[in-house]
C-alpha cells in the first residue's frame, strides 16, 4: 500500500552557501582582513569608486585586493588593476550574482595574512545578489544620482540587507536635479540607521570619508561591539 | 533570474532528505518565503520544474508559506508585523526600527513523500 506522509525538514535552501560563507568569514576575521561586498545596478559606478579606493589605499601603503564579477569580459579587472592592487576577474558566464564558492575559488593562492582589505565587486544587479552571503563583513549598496531617488524603495530587499549605502556620481547631482533629501529619506525608510556616504570618483569628493568608514569597520573586526544592539 | 540557482540548491537538499528517508517519490515541497527573500514564485516554479527532471523530485509541486516582515519596536517593546517592505517603522507608533525578527526566510519546510509499506533496507 502506498501512503503519502509529511517529512519535516526545516532547512535553509541556501544552507551550503551560508555555511561556506560563515567559514570564510571566520578566516577573514582571523586574518584581520576587512571584506566589503559592493552591490548596485549596472552603471552605478562600482568600478570607478573601487579603482579610486584601491589607488588611494595602495598609495598609502595599505594592502588591498579585489575580485570583480561580471557575466563576460575582464574589462573591469583591467580597469581596477590600474590602481596597482592585485585584482582577479570572476566571469560568471550568465549567472546574475556571485556565490560564496566562486569567491573561494578565486582567492586560491592569495595569502590572507598579506592583506588588509579585500573588495568584492558583485555582478551589476540590484535583486539577485541579495540572497548570497559571500563571507563579507560589510555589504554596501550603491546608487548613483543619475538613477533616481527611489531606487531604495524599488529594491528594498537589497538595501535592507546592506550595512551602508553609497550615493555615487555626486558631481552630477545638479544637472540630474537629484533630490538628496528624498534619497536619504528613502534609504532610512528601508533600513533605519544605515550609514550613508556620498562620493564622486571623478572629483574625489567624499572618498576620504568613505575610506575612513572602511578603516573604522576594519578596526571593529578585532573588537566587535559586545552588544548586538544599542 | 537567481531563482535557477535557488532551484538547484533546493533540489540538491530535498534529494538528500528523500534518499535518507527511503522515499519512492515526492508529491510536494513546502517552502517558507519571507517578504525580504527576493524570490519570484513563478520563476522559482519554472526553474524547479527544469532542475527536478530526472531526480526523485520530478513532477512534485511547490507550496509556499508567505512570511511577513516582523520587527521589534523598541518603543512599544513588542514585535510588530509590517504591512510592506519599504517602510521600517512601527505601524503603531512610527518609531524606526531595523531589528528584523522574521521575513528573510528562504527555507524548505517539509516534503510530502510517498513510500511503500516495506521499510527501506
Amino acid at each position: 500500500m502506498i501512503q503519502p506522509r509529511i517529512l519535516e525538514v526545516r532547512t535553509k535552501i541556501l544552507k551550503k552557501n551560508d555555511q561556506l560563507a560563515r567559514d570564510m568569514r571566520d578566516e577573514f576575521v582571523a586574518a584581520d582582513v576587512l571584506v566589503t561586498n559592493l552591490v548596485s545596478s549596472p552603471g552605478t559606478g562600482k568600478t570607478a569608486l573601487l579603482r579610486e579606493t584601491l589607488t588611494r589605499l595602495v598609495q598609502a601603503g595599505v594592502r588591498a585586493a579585489a575580485v570583480v564579477g561580471d557575466l563576460e569580459t575582464d574589462n573591469d579587472a583591467q580597469r581596477l588593476a590600474e590602481s596597482g592592487a592585485p585584482v582577479r576577474q570572476i566571469m560568471t558566464h550568465g549567472c546574475c550574482h556571485l556565490e560564496a564558492d566562486m569567491i573561494q575559488e578565486h582567492l586560491a593562492g592569495w595569502n590572507l595574512a598579506e592583506l588588509d582589505y579585500l573588495f568584492i565587486e558583485n555582478v551589476g544587479n540590484l535583486v539577485c545578489p541579495a540572497s548570497w552571503d559571500l563571507g563579507e563583513a560589510v555589504r554596501v549598496s550603491l546608487l548613483s544620482v543619475t538613477e533616481g531617488e527611489d531606487k531604495p524603495l524599488k529594491y528594498p530587499g537589497l538595501f535592507n540587507s546592506s550595512d551602508a549605502a553609497v550615493i555615487t556620481k555626486i558631481d552630477l547631482a545638479g544637472p540630474c536635479e537629484f533630490d538628496r533629501e528624498t534619497a536619504l529619506e528613502n534609504i532610512q525608510s528601508v533600513r533605519p540607521g544605515m550609514s550613508v556616504l556620498e562620493t564622486s570618483a571623478k572629483t574625489g569628493e567624499g572618498i576620504d570619508a568613505w575610506i575612513d568608514y572602511l578603516q573604522t569597520k576594519r578596526a571593529q573586526l578585532a573588537a566587535p561591539p559586545a552588544e548586538a544592539s544599542g | 533570474m537567481h531563482e535557477l540557482s535557488i532551484a538547484h540548491s533546493l533540489v540538491e537538499i530535498a534529494t538528500e532528505h528523500v534518499r535518507a528517508a527511503g522515499a519512492d517519490s515526492v508529491r510536494s515541497l513546502t517552502l517558507k518565503l519571507g517578504a525580504l527573500s527576493c524570490v519570484h514564485k513563478s520563476a522559482l516554479e519554472f526553474s524547479f520544474e527544469l532542475v527536478a527532471k530526472n531526480t526523485p523530485l520530478e513532477g512534485a509541486v511547490l507550496h509556499f508559506i508567505d512570511v511577513p516582515v516582523v520587527v521589534y519596536c523598541p518603543q512599544c517593546a513588542c514585535e510588530v508585523e509590517l504591512p510592506g517592505i519599504q517602510r521600517f517603522r512601527c505601524p503603531q507608533c512610527d518609531t524606526p526600527t531595523a531589528e528584523i525578527r522574521s521575513g528573510r526566510e528562504l527555507d524548505l519546510q517539509s516534503l510530502e513523500i510517498v513510500q511503500s509499506d516495506a521499510a527501506p533496507a
